[in-house]
C-alpha cells in the first residue's frame, strides 16, 4: 500500500530554498512535507557542488555549499519536516474539498491546502550518452544506474564514464559480474585517487578490462542488448565487445520534468509568479526560488529565502483566513518548535 | 565601442550572429551568449560543471590553457571535438578575442 501524509505545505524540492521555507512556515506554525528525486537534501548544493564556497550568503563571509545544507537542516529541525526522498514528485491534483494532492512516481501521495515548488533547475536524471538506439535498450541492458548489483553476478558489463560512480561500480562488480569493461573518453580519470589507483591494479590482473581514449557509440542486439560497439581516438576500426549490460554513468543533469504539465503557467521553463506572494496561476501552488521567474528575477539562493518568506505568509492566509497574522522577530519569542 | 570586442557565433540552426562583447565587465563568454539569449543553458552557473556552454573554437586566437575542472567536464560531455572543444564559461573575454569565431555544440538530448 502506498503512503499517503496530510500536511499544511507540500514543498516540491528540498534543495536550501525549499529547506529555509520550514522555517519561515514553522514559526507561523504551519508544518512541512518535502518531496525530492535526490537521495539526501540539498539539491544543485548537494548534488553539483557540495564542495564549492559560497560568498552571497548574508553573514557568512564563506561557507562550503554542503555546510549550508547541514545548516539549514539543523535550523529547521526544532520544526520537523517530514521528507519524502528519492521519490520524483509527478502528478499535481486538486481534491473535491479544494486541498491538493502531489503524488511521486512510487505512489507516495502528500495532500495539503498549498503546494510550493522548490524544483530550482527541474528534477535530477541520469545523462545519457548520445547514442542513436540508446533508449530501445532500455530495460533491455543498458542501465543508468544500480540499483542491485546481484542483477550482473556472472553477467558481461560494460561502464563508460570517468568519475567516481564510473571507478567506483567498476572496482564493485569486478567480483561480481563475469567481465567488467570500463571505458573511458581519457587515459586520465577525475575520480578520487584511491579509486584510480584501485582500478588499475584491477587492470592489471585483468579483472576490470580497460578501454581507455575510447568511446561507446554502438548498441546491438535484437531482443536484448549482446553487443557494444567501441571506437577507440586514431583507430578506424570498431571493435565489438560481447556484453549483457551496458552501464554509462556520466553523472545527473536537471531538466523540468513532470512540472511541465501541470497547467502551470511558463515562461522559458520557469513558472511565472506574482511577486506579493509568489502565488502561480493555480491558486494555493506557489514557486520559489530558481524554479520561478518575474520582472527583475534573480537566482540567487538569498533571493530564494526571501520569496519562501513572504510565501509562507500567503500560504497562513489561505489556511486561516480570519486569523490576523502579526510578525514576529525571533529575538523577541525564539524559535518555538512543535 | 571602445572597450568590447566582436564574436561570431553559429548557432544550432547554422545562422550566424555578430554579437559586441564589453570587456570591461569581467564577463565570459557563457555570459555574452546568455545576454544575447542565444540558447546556452548554463545550468551549473558557470562553475565548468555542465557542458551546457560547449562550444567549438572555430578561429587561431589565443585562448587561455584549460584547468582541471574544465577539462574533467569535457571527459564526461557528449559531442566533443578534441581539438576544437572548450566550455564558454571559462573563457574571459580579453580584448585579444576580436574576431572569434565559435560554433554552439548540439545540446544534448532531454
Amino acid at each position: 500500500m502506498s503512503k499517503t501524509f496530510e500536511t499544511d505545505i507540500v514543498i516540491i524540492g528540498a534543495g536550501p530554498v525549499g529547506l529555509f521555507t520550514v522555517f519561515e512556515a514553522g514559526l507561523i506554525k504551519l508544518k512541512c512535507h518535502l518531496i525530492d528525486s535526490l537521495p539526501i537534501p540539498g539539491g544543485q548544493l548537494a548534488e553539483i557542488y557540495p564542495k564549492k564556497p559560497i560568498y552571497d550568503i548574508p553573514g557568512f563571509p564563506e561557507i562550503l555549499a554542503g555546510d549550508l545544507v547541514e545548516n539549514l537542516m539543523e535550523q529547521i529541525a526544532p520544526f520537523k519536516p517530514a521528507f519524502t526522498l528519492g521519490e520524483k514528485a509527478e502528478k499535481l491534483t486538486k481534491l473535491d474539498d479544494g486541498r491538493w494532492c502531489v503524488e511521486t512516481n512510487t505512489g507516495t501521495k502528500h495532500i495539503a491546502p498549498n503546494v510550493a515548488v522548490a524544483g530550482g533547475l527541474g528534477v535530477f536524471t541520469p545523462r545519457k550518452p548520445q547514442i542513436e538506439n540508446i533508449n530501445y535498450y532500455e530495460d533491455k541492458g543498458v542501465d543508468y544506474m544500480i540499483k542491485d548489483p546481484e542483477k550482473y553476478r556472472d553477467q558481461r558489463v560494460v561502464i563508460s564514464g570517468g568519475g567516481d560512480s564510473a571507478l567506483d561500480w567498476s572496482i564493485f562488480l569486478a567480483d561480481v559480474a563475469k567481465e567488467v569493461y570500463l571505458v573511458h573518453r581519457r587515459t586520465g580519470f577525475r575520480g578520487a585517487l584511491d579509486s584510480v589507483e584501485k582500478v588499475m591494479k584491477l587492470a592489471e590482473t585483468g579483472k576490470i578490462k580497460l578501454v581507455t581514449n575510447a568511446e561507446v557509440d554502438e548498441l546491438q542486439g535484437t531482443e536484448k542488448l549482446n553487443k557494444v560497439g567501441i571506437s577507440i581516438k586514431g583507430d578506424d576500426s570498431k571493435t565489438f565487445i560481447d556484453a549483457e549490460y551496458f552501464i554509462p554513468l556520466f553523472g545527473l543533469k536537471p531538466t523540468l520534468g513532470p512540472i511541465g504539465d501541470w497547467d502551470l503557467a511558463l515562461e522559458k521553463d520557469s513558472i511565472v509568479v506574482d511577486t506579493s506572494d509568489y502565488s502561480t496561476n493555480l491558486e494555493g501552488v506557489y514557486a520559489i526560488g530558481d524554479i520561478n521567474t518575474y520582472p527583475g528575477k534573480l537566482k540567487l539562493i538569498l533571493c530564494g529565502f526571501h520569496e519562501g518568506t513572504l510565501m509562507v505568509q500567503s500560504a497562513f492566509k489561505r489556511i486561516y483566513p480570519d486569523k490576523n497574522l502579526v510578525l514576529k522577530y525571533t529575538t523577541v519569542n525564539g524559535v518555538n518548535g512543535f | 565601442m571602445e572597450d568590447a570586442v566582436e564574436i561570431i557565433v553559429v548557432d544550432r540552426e547554422g545562422e550566424e550572429h555578430t554579437l559586441e562583447a564589453p570587456t570591461d565587465m569581467n564577463l565570459s563568454l557563457m555570459e555574452v551568449l546568455r545576454l544575447y539569449e542565444l540558447p546556452v543553458k548554463a545550468t551549473c552557473g558557470g562553475m565548468a560543471m555542465c557542458a551546457t556552454c560547449q562550444v567549438y573554437i572555430e578561429s587561431e586566437h589565443e585562448l587561455p590553457e584549460m584547468g582541471d575542472a574544465e577539462q574533467d567536464m569535457l571527459d564526461e560531455a557528449f559531442f566533443v571535438d578534441d581539438d576544437k572543444s572548450r566550455l564558454g564559461c571559462q573563457i574571459p573575454i580579453k580584448p585579444n578575442l576580436n574576431g572569434l569565431r565559435v560554433t554552439l555544440a548540439p545540446a544534448e538530448e532531454e
